[in-house]
């Protein structure tokens, strides 16, 4: 049977996969969906050949089967058979039918393993065909934060933040958490991995690796308005030593603090890179949370009060089934789960 | 006090609203349109002709008419939402490196947000709506639809729409937010100027129409059908017809309601799509998607009928698997409710809800598949004939393929995470739109507009429109199929990367391709209405036809059929042919009609007033316009001057002369 990686399945995967050569033929290395450079790309660049191979073979036959009925059966062709009445055939319709099932069965079970397989929340297997991820290796966190009108990069580990320029060491694992100040956008970086959306007060999560040093470009992907054609930014794939230089030479930049990441959060287009030596922690998470300006309370903390409230209403019982207030039900918008922040001048219902 | 007086006269209307003054464009594109509107007003004024289009099409409530109006409004709104593509073409041709090009993002973004809801609602959806309307009572033997006044009302508040799109060109401006206005960009925060007001108002008009006549469809096939005409006996079209507007019905509710809690947002302060305070801005993109996947097939089904009637034309055959055509355009219809989320793929939802939302949509490829195969078999042993419609049928076929595999897949999830909202997804979506709907449209049109005029179109010109479009298509959206692997996004009005350049100057190529398609097909129109007499049918069957439609006069009288058809077989028209039918020339019987009516101009009129007030936050005229709505519609309820009756002698006069007719022409 086809499992993945026996030797038919390899086969049968790059016999269709030719099928599909042209569309990679003419572009070549500008062609960056064709031709990526991160692991996670590849795998739907090849998901994209394949399903594309399997799909020619019904669609050729079908085009030239329209070109050919037209062709012979046209009006000044004498030497045709012509059937008016010809309207039903079992043996054909069974064809008809059968033809698109088996393809999209065929497809469908790929779609359900490689879904699974490529989800962007799941982390790491392998850095490349044939080589799992090294244990004990952690991923690199970045967090990765849409503002109006650029990206704002943040490698908490390390302690530094950057603006339209995403550096990664090669065939580490990495560890993106994504989200935006107050646009939908989609954080794409055509040649490491597909994109995902970055949404004001939620959090998503993409889990990559580039596989070459080399520079590149990412976008968001999704429209936010006037500044939205260059909000771009610089993707760099460094090997070790390159990264940690290029690090030690990020801290030799200013500060990330509130007053500044206030400052930068205002509509701007064209920036250029900058880079900042230290973050304030937990920025990200204030983001998330839609409280980075001093005194605004976290929706997290709110959600926690409101929900607080509501138990707490004179004369009402709470149902049976009420969430426990320690346990706020916004996991399934992806929203982390944070512990409470003490923020200055913040309601801490959630705590009582 | 002055200042408090004007805001409460005009709003937040003002001198300043009127961009056209301070931008030469805008002022060249007013003098235009201005100049025409004009000459067109003035040309009507000089042959008296106002008082005839106002009794014999404004306010008539003759399927005929409204179809062939809609059919109209469609045409001139297609022309204004391909000028938008064209400029958007000349901006990504042009803006490279240190070029921003000619358009602002200010611009720009207003352009290609008004080419999407134009194209859709104002020009794809007329000219579908206006087919139907035109063909499907023909076709099920019907004297009208089941609620005539409803189908006027309708049409007027789609025009009133599509105007009010209109005036934002001239009086302050359209929105910048894509063609589905995204909450939370389209929030009040965001985008507090008068665009996206404009934008909701209007949509929300034209698809109070798009329902209402969604109903009426639906009941005229469930109700009016011809004698012996049972469900399996009616033509594809009807039921691709029926499928259609059983679907809009269920899905406009849905766009209706998001739009209506965005217009709250906007302008009663409620949160229901805001960042802050329990807003749910995902919450919008689910409602407009269950609205906005279905439309998709609202509007591909109607096409899929008009390709299954040419193509059993023009082959002389019966269609190849009526029923399994039947079943698949029923299959297709209830399965594309279920697809609605591979539109947000990308935004986080677990692996199994995206693998179950990406087989539901490939899923739909089956029936889809079966149906091209079943035209393929059509073809099969079939004597076919090339005449323009035929050509339009192989154009689909050949270009429509292509659009599904693409379609499909983007339907994979892990593919989408890499296609999504690039330029790849759009070169998909305009491959199915126009190798889908718009080829049928034309095929349609080309098709039934000797039935509607008694001529056939300049045969030489529509081939100029059918080989602009067919060329046009491939040489313009090629290029962008292939720039969207190299990895680049939509509603990018500049690039930095030079080496793209290439293939936006061939796309750009290909739209004034399909530009000359345009022009052409309105040549057709003016070449063959000058050479009528040549290209006159008055067998009212010039294609040698198979269902109902043919076997009456062209154009139809407004009672359609003097006699009601009794139908024994599928390809009505064709059985009666093949079983010697002889058209009744005596025995006529007075027929009960319906009645012309102003009503729906008025509402539609008063709608446009409240809509406009609405926007430019003139309250005082809103609460008029809005009480003045009320009144006309409760007073139109009393209006009991709704039908009259076509006395014997008329009916008899009129067949009469058929029948000269078609002694001559025998």
């Amino acid at each position: 049977m086809l499992r993945p990686g026996s030797k038919l399945h390899r086969r049968a995967f790059w016999g269709l996969s030719i099928l599909a050569l042209p569309l990679i033929l003419g572009g070549c290395d500008k062609m960056v969906v064709m031709n990526p450079t991160g692991d996670i790309a590849v795998q739907q660049r090849n998901l994209i050949l394949f399903s594309t191979g399997v799909m020619l073979l019904i669609i050729v036959p079908v085009m030239a089967l329209t070109i050919w009925f037209a062709w012979k059966y046209r009006r000044g062709n004498p030497n045709k058979t012509y059937d008016p009445d010809f309207d039903h055939s079992t043996t054909l319709e069974l064809i008809i039918w059968t033809c698109p099932l088996l393809i999209i069965i065929a497809l469908s079970a790929v779609t359900w393993t490689s879904t699974h397989l490529l989800d962007p929340f799941r982390p790491l297997e392998r850095i490349a065909p044939g080589k799992p991820v090294p244990t004990n290796t952690r991923p690199l966190e970045v967090q990765a934060i849409g503002l109006d009108w650029k990206w704002l990069f943040i490698y908490p580990d390390l302690g530094i933040a950057t603006v339209n320029e995403l550096a990664l060491p090669v065939d580490q694992p990495v560890h993106f958490s994504i989200t935006s100040t107050d646009q939908f956008n989609t954080f794409y970086a055509p040649t490491l991995a597909g994109m995902i959306y970055a949404m004001p007060t939620m959090k998503s999560e993409l889990h990559a690796v580039l596989n070459k040093t080399g520079d590149s470009w990412g976008y968001s992907g999704n429209y936010t308005g006037a500044g939205y054609s260059d909000m771009r930014f610089k993707l760099r794939g460094m090997d070790k030593a390159g990264f940690d230089q290029w690090v030690a030479g990020v801290k030799a930049g200013g500060a990330l603090d509130t007053a500044t990441y206030l400052q930068l959060a205002r509509p701007s287009a064209k920036v250029p890179v900058m880079r900042f030596s230290t973050v304030q922690p937990g920025l990200f998470d204030r983001i998330v949370n839609q409280c980075v300006e001093p005194g605004k309370p976290c929706m997290v903390d709110v959600m926690r009060g409101d929900m607080m409230r509501a138990r707490m209403k004179p004369g009402k019982e709470p149902p049976p089934g009420a969430p426990k207030p320690a346990e706020p039900h916004h996991e399934g918008m992806n929203m982390s789960a944070l512990p409470p922040l003490r923020m200055p001048g913040a309601p801490r219902a959630a705590q009582a | 006090m002055t200042d408090n007086l004007t805001k409460t006269v005009f709003g937040r209307l003002s001198l300043e609203s009127l961009p056209f003054l301070h931008e030469p464009i805008l002022l060249g594109t007013f003098i235009v349109v201005a100049l025409l509107g004009l000459g067109l007003v003035g040309v009507v004024t000089k042959y008296k002709l106002w008082g005839y289009l106002w009794k014999e099409w404004f306010t008539s409530v003759d399927h005929k008419k409204i179809g062939i109006m809609y059919i109209i409004l469609g045409i001139v709104m297609l022309l204004r939402g391909f000028s938008d593509a064209l400029m958007m073409r000349a901006q990504q041709a042009i803006a490279f490196g240190d070029n921003p090009g000619y358009l602002p993002p200010h611009h720009y973004d207003q352009i290609f947000t008004a080419h999407g809801t134009i194209m859709i609602f104002f020009v794809a959806i007329p000219l579908i709506v206006g087919i139907v309307n035109f063909v499907m009572p023909l076709q099920i033997g019907a004297r009208d639809v089941a609620f005539p006044f409803l189908n006027n009302l309708s049409f007027w508040l789609t025009v009133a729409g599509a105007v009010l799109v209109m005036l934002s060109l001239f009086v302050g401006e359209f929105a910048r937010t894509g063609w589905l206005s995204y909450a939370p960009l389209a929030g009040l925060q965001y985008s507090p100027d008068t665009g996206v007001d404009y934008y909701l108002l209007s949509l929300q008009m034209a698809g109070v129409g798009t329902t209402l006549s969604a109903i009426n469809m639906v009941a005229t096939v469930i109700k009016m059908r011809a004698p012996g005409m049972t469900m399996m006996k009616m033509p594809v079209f009807t039921w691709t017809a029926l499928c259609s507007n059983v679907l809009a019905i269920a899905i406009f509710p849905a766009l209706t309601a998001a739009f209506f809690l965005l217009l709250l947002d906007r302008y009663a302060g409620t949160r229901f799509f805001t960042n802050e305070l329990g807003g749910a801005p995902m919450m919008y993109w689910n409602m407009v998607w269950i609205w906005g996947h279905p439309e998709v097939y609202v509007l591909v089904l109607p096409a899929f009928g008009i390709y299954s009637e040419i193509t059993s034309t023009f082959t002389g055959k019966r269609l190849f698997g009526y029923s399994s055509m039947v079943y698949a355009t029923v299959v297709i219809t209830i399965l594309s409710y279920l697809v609605w989320l591979h539109h947000f793929f990308t935004m986080g939802a677990g692996p199994t809800v995206n693998s179950f939302f990406g087989i539901a949509t490939m899923v739909i490829s089956i029936p889809t598949g079966a149906k091209i195969f079943n035209w393929l078999f059509t073809m099969y042993r079939g004597n076919i004939r090339f005449e323009l419609p035929m050509m339009w049928v192989v154009a689909f076929m050949l270009t429509f393929t292509v659009g599904g595999m693409t379609g499909v897949l983007l339907a994979i999830p892990p593919a989408d995470f890499v296609l999504h909202n690039s330029l790849f997804l759009v070169a998909h979506f305009h491959n199915v739109i126009i190798g889908g709907v718009v080829f049928a449209l034309f095929a349609g049109m080309v098709y039934w507009f000797p039935k509607a005029f008694g001529f056939k179109l300049d045969d030489f010109w529509g081939k100029v429109a059918f080989w602009g479009w067919v060329i046009g298509y491939w040489v313009a959206w090629t290029p962008i199929y292939i720039v969207g692997l190299m990895g680049t996004t939509r509603r990018v009005n500049h690039f930095d990367d030079p080496s793209f350049q290439p293939y936006f100057v061939i796309a750009a190529i290909g739209a004034v391709i399909i530009l000359v398609g345009i022009l052409g097909f309105v040549m057709s129109i003016l070449v063959g209405w000058l050479k009528r007499e040549q290209h006159k049918d008055v067998t009212g069957d010039p294609w040698e036809g198979r269902t109902l439609e043919w076997s009456t006069a062209s154009p139809p009288p407004a009672y359609n059929f003097a006699f009601t058809p009794v139908i024994h077989d599928l390809d009505a028209w064709y059985d009666m042919k093949s079983r010697g039918y002889l058209r009744p020339t005596t025995g006529f019987r007075p027929i009960h009609m319906p009645k012309n009516t102003g009503a729906g101009v008025i509402l539609s009129a008063l709608a446009l007033v409240f809509g406009f007030a609405m926007i430019w936050y003139i309250w005082w005229l809103a609460a008029l316009s809005f009480a003045g709505l009320f009144a006309v519609a409760v007073g139109h309820t009393f209006n009991f001057k709704r039908d009259y009756t076509i006395p014997a002698e008329e009916v008899a006069a009129t067949e009469d002369k058929r029948t000269t007719l078609l002694a001559q022409g025998a």
